[in-house]
């Protein structure tokens, strides 16, 4: 079998598997990415969240034969525990986490969003991440997060 | 620093055991966990100082727990408990978390009771202020100045003039061989400088940035990946497996069959999926499930298991004499854990050892676990906590370790689980238990309550496997172990203290056992006799197990008895109550919510319009092991149903405060999770299987959702011990809410959840 030319914040992979593999067993079996998680399988939660060319993917649901040459970024590439993402620094900066595994739909799911329409409304932001869980409830928190992360986007 | 720890190098040798941590690269080395053994369950012996404390001669202090973080903080508290203790700096304090070959066997982090444990006077507490003696003692001898002129700070010991000396010159990498000294000093919480302090969370940078280790990025060198094939329905069993149906399956290892467990082994995720879903199996047709509607009144007519807390004995007299005597009965669903991640587990099952990477809350006794199914002694498996997606109790972290085994045990590699979320939901948790509960009260003519009697059923099956009943979570009874079940038996006259841990007991009533009164208030005249029946479905310690249902209950029944005595809630309460810290969370929530004192509901309500209302309840969760009291204000919409929160007050009391920033986000996170428990979520089943099976079908509020303001009121007691802070919140929320649609409609809704359809029959009975 061919290899599937893969590219990952910011590298090129040549991945060795079937096409219809959803995408997120590649970036975690093969690459051993940490950001996006199994959360359900079934593109209901949001914790297999990527970036693909900006827009926020789910994994889970999406065949590695579908990505194409599309530039994906997990949560690792979006920024580093030295130098965070904005988005990430609006995170720690609100102790916005408990257990922290739904992270990858929350900041990147309000990246993509807020990206494409940093004038939008809270109302907006929140029909935004209608379809993303967080099984802590930490909602207060990440909302407050990601509403700074907007004041930057329009600053 | 960094908690993606994943490389840790056990420098065992002649000095003390330290564990060294590197920064987590993405990929790395996995192989040292096997033949890792050099430390047993009985080399960690907790009476000594060295099972819990290292200092290495770099002057980095190791502490050893046997409570893990899983999104709670207890990672960040339990490192502030160890600077403070010792006097070190946090950065140069490194903790090891639950792991059967290096950590004291401290049994399951549950319960709330890790705070009580290790931040008292017992436990990795007591540990570190006798280690801070001991280095103080060392320095005495060393420098030749006695101990009063001598102060701890900042890693090292200083004495009065001037000569300084460092932990790590101190000690040398030696051991301390001694005894944990019960008598050892803590240090006061008025000289605290990082305990009691809103440290941020240790592992935020790692979450947020995605280098933080779950025990789903454990790889291990040669791991393959397995699925498991569940029943489809409730008690069926294998009757027959055709291996030839997936033999065409590239990647496919093994199918693995014992008794009625069945999995599959393949070389990649994706290909165990496929397996796992084409695998023909034959299963005989399941038991049946009684049906849903009427399941209450199904419960009530099981075989019981009867306690008797609490009985006046006068109870039926009093009743008998009151001015009017009100009665209710109140129901609560099964409810999921529906952790985020579905669970997963790694696990290493060799001929003569045994490994497993695994989000359990207890190591120890899921070693005993593995142990016995896979046929190993205890002390020839090793089992390492890795976080997991957020728990909230006993969700399938438990069972995928002995799927993993188990499957591990069939090819002798390392073999990597994942659960689908259907597993999950209906074949890997163990469900908070379904409840119906009757109250029954009576009110003198001045509108004092004089008599209550409370008789809650409650259903059981399985629960935490503990070292000895691998049955009681689903893959040890798929295996063939029996799980714990319900053994009917008659009440007995209650004896010694009080047992208030399920909150059965309501706060109102004196708890009197013969002349010993352990409870929170002031009504003479009781009695709360328990029911337990048997479970069709698995159940666990879900948040707030039981405590949640009862207190519901209670608060809601509270209520209505205020409303028929047309008294103010809070009045009310305070009127009953005689814990003078139950009253000051119920009075700190009131002043801080500005409440509005009159009777419910509320007079001038109209027909038609958007309605609004407060409902406050409260709790002396576990009868003492922590304070709560919430304020509820709710906009219920007469057209739909539909109940929107505005706005929660808490008032919370966990005696002295380890992190009031981490305490907020527990209480945050509890409430909002009791808000989607009380207003959405149920678990469903049909004549034969569970089908709340995903996100569609077990109904959670979404981060979309309009989230109430919470406001917090932390009571920070000093001179009293630490209790539990996890738990406190969640457990009034439904009943707060269900006091507020009441103040605000009239309607009172007595079954869990309050789902616009379930409301809006309340609210046109009503009206």
């Amino acid at each position: 079998m061919p290899g599937i030319p893969l590219r990952v914040n910011g590298a090129v992979h040549v991945v060795d598997a079937d096409p219809e593999t959803p995408l997120l067993y590649v970036l975690g079996d093969e690459l051993h990415l940490r950001g996006p998680k199994f959360g359900c399988g079934l593109g209901q939660c949001g914790a297999c969240t990527v970036l693909m060319n900006g827009r926020a993917v789910r994994s889970c649901i999406t065949p590695l034969g579908s990505v194409n040459r599309e530039e994906i970024v997990t949560l690792e590439g979006l920024g580093t525990p030295e130098k965070p993402h904005p988005i990430q620094q609006a995170f720690i900066d609100e102790d916005a986490a408990q257990c922290g595994f739904c992270l990858s739909g929350v900041i990147l799911t309000a990246k993509a969003f807020l990206d494409q329409k940093p004038k939008a409304t809270d109302v907006e932001i929140r029909e935004a991440l209608a379809g993303v869980l967080c099984r802590c409830f930490v909602h207060t928190r990440m909302f407050k997060a990601i509403q700074q992360y907007a004041k930057t986007r329009r600053a | 620093m960094t908690t993606g720890w994943s490389r840790r190098d056990f420098l065992t040798g002649s000095g003390a055991l330290v564990v060294s941590f590197s920064m987590a690269p993405l990929v790395e080395p996995r192989a040292w966990a096997q033949g890792q053994f050099d430390t047993h369950q009985s080399h960690i012996d907790p009476a000594r100082l060295d099972s819990w404390i290292a200092v290495g001669s770099d002057g980095i202090v190791t502490a050893y727990s046997g409570k893990c973080d899983f999104g709670q903080g207890m990672y960040t508290a339990q490192t502030q408990l160890i600077a403070e203790e010792l006097c070190v700096p946090i950065e140069r304090v490194r903790l090891i978390q639950c792991d059967t070959s290096v950590t004291p066997d401290q049994g399951t982090t549950s319960g709330s009771q890790s705070t009580p444990t290790n931040f008292n006077t017992s436990g990795l507490a007591q540990a570190a202020a006798t280690a801070r003696e001991a280095l103080i003692n060392i320095a005495m001898q060393r420098l030749g100045v006695p101990a009063n002129l001598l102060t701890a700070a900042n890693g090292s010991i200083s004495a009065k003039g001037g000569r300084r000396i460092g932990y790590g010159e101190l000690v040398a990498g030696k051991k301390f061989n001694l005894a944990v000294n019960p008598r050892a000093k803590r240090r006061p919480p008025s000289e605290w400088t990082v305990l009691g302090k809103p440290v941020p969370p240790l592992d935020i940078k790692e979450l947020v940035t995605g280098r933080f280790e779950f025990v789903h990025n454990v790889h291990v060198p040669g791991m393959l990946h397995g699925r498991v094939v569940r029943p489809p329905a409730v008690g069926a069993t294998v009757a027959s497996v055709d291996e030839g149906s997936v033999r065409g399956i590239s990647g496919l290892v093994k199918v693995v069959v014992r008794k009625n467990f069945v999995g599959v082994v393949a070389e990649k995720q994706a290909q165990a999926i496929e397996a796992a879903a084409g695998l023909q199996v034959v299963w005989t047709p399941g038991v049946g499930l009684p049906a849903q509607q009427g399941f209450y009144d199904f419960v009530r007519k099981q075989p019981s298991r009867d306690v008797l807390l609490v009985d006046s004995k006068d109870v039926e007299l009093k009743l008998a004499q009151a001015a009017t005597v009100l009665k209710a009965t109140y129901c609560h669903p099964y409810q999921a854990h529906g952790s985020i991640g579905a669970s997963c587990a790694v696990a290493d099952v060799r001929a003569d050892k045994a490994s497993v990477w695994s989000s359990t809350q207890s190591v120890y006794p899921t070693r005993q676990g593995v142990a016995t199914l896979v046929g190993l002694p205890v002390d020839s498996v090793r089992v390492i906590f890795v976080r997991g997606s957020g728990c909230y109790g006993l969700n399938g972290a438990d069972t995928v370790s002995l799927d993993a085994a188990l499957l591990s045990q069939a090819i002798h590699k390392p073999v990597r689980v994942q659960l689908s979320r259907a597993d999950e939901l209906a074949w890997g948790e163990n469900y908070g238990s379904a409840c119906v509960i009757d109250q029954r009260a009576g009110i003198d003519a001045t509108g004092t309550i004089v008599a209550w009697e409370c008789e809650p059923w409650s259903v059981s099956l399985g629960g935490r496997p503990g070292y000895d009943r691998p049955g009681n979570v689903v893959t040890g009874m798929l295996a063939g172990y029996e799980p714990h079940t319900i053994s009917p038996q008659a009440a007995s006259q209650p004896t010694g203290e009080l047992e208030n841990g399920s909150n059965a007991v309501p706060s109102y009533v004196m708890g009197c056992i013969g002349s010993n009164c352990g409870g929170a208030g002031r009504i003479h005249s009781e009695r709360v006799l328990t029911h337990s029946v048997k479970s069709p479905f698995f159940t666990g310690p879900l948040r707030s197990p039981l405590r949640l249902q009862n207190t519901f209950a209670h608060e809601c029944f509270m209520d209505e008895l205020s409303a028929h005595a047309q008294a103010d809630p809070v009045e009310y309460r305070l009127r009953h109550l005689r814990d003078p810290r139950l009253i000051d969370v119920v009075k700190g929530a009131a002043k801080a919510a500005k409440w509005d004192a009159r009777p419910s509901p509320r007079s001038d309500r109209r027909r038609g319009q958007i309605a609004r209302g407060r409902g406050i309840a409260c709790v002396a969760y576990e009868g003492d092991n922590g304070y709560g009291a919430l304020i509820a204000e709710v906009e219920v919409d007469p057209a739909d149903g539909h109940v929107q929160v505005k706005r929660f007050t808490v008032a919370q009391d966990c005696g002295p405060i380890s992190n009031p920033a981490g305490l907020r986000n527990q209480i945050e996170g509890g409430v909002l999770q009791g808000m989607s428990r009380a207003l959405s979520e149920e678990v469903t089943w049909d004549d034969g299987k569970v089908t709340s099976i995903d996100w569609n079908t077990y109904r959670s509020l979404r981060l979309g959702i309009e989230a109430p303001v919470i406001d917090c009121v932390l009571i920070n007691r000093s001179d009293v011990a630490a209790t539990g802070a996890g738990e406190t919140a969640i457990t009034v929320v439904a009943a707060a809410i269900g006091n507020a649609i009441f103040d605000a409609t009239g309607a009172r809704l007595r079954q869990v959840p309050f789902t616009p359809a379930r409301v809006k029959e309340a609210l046109d009975a009503t009206s």
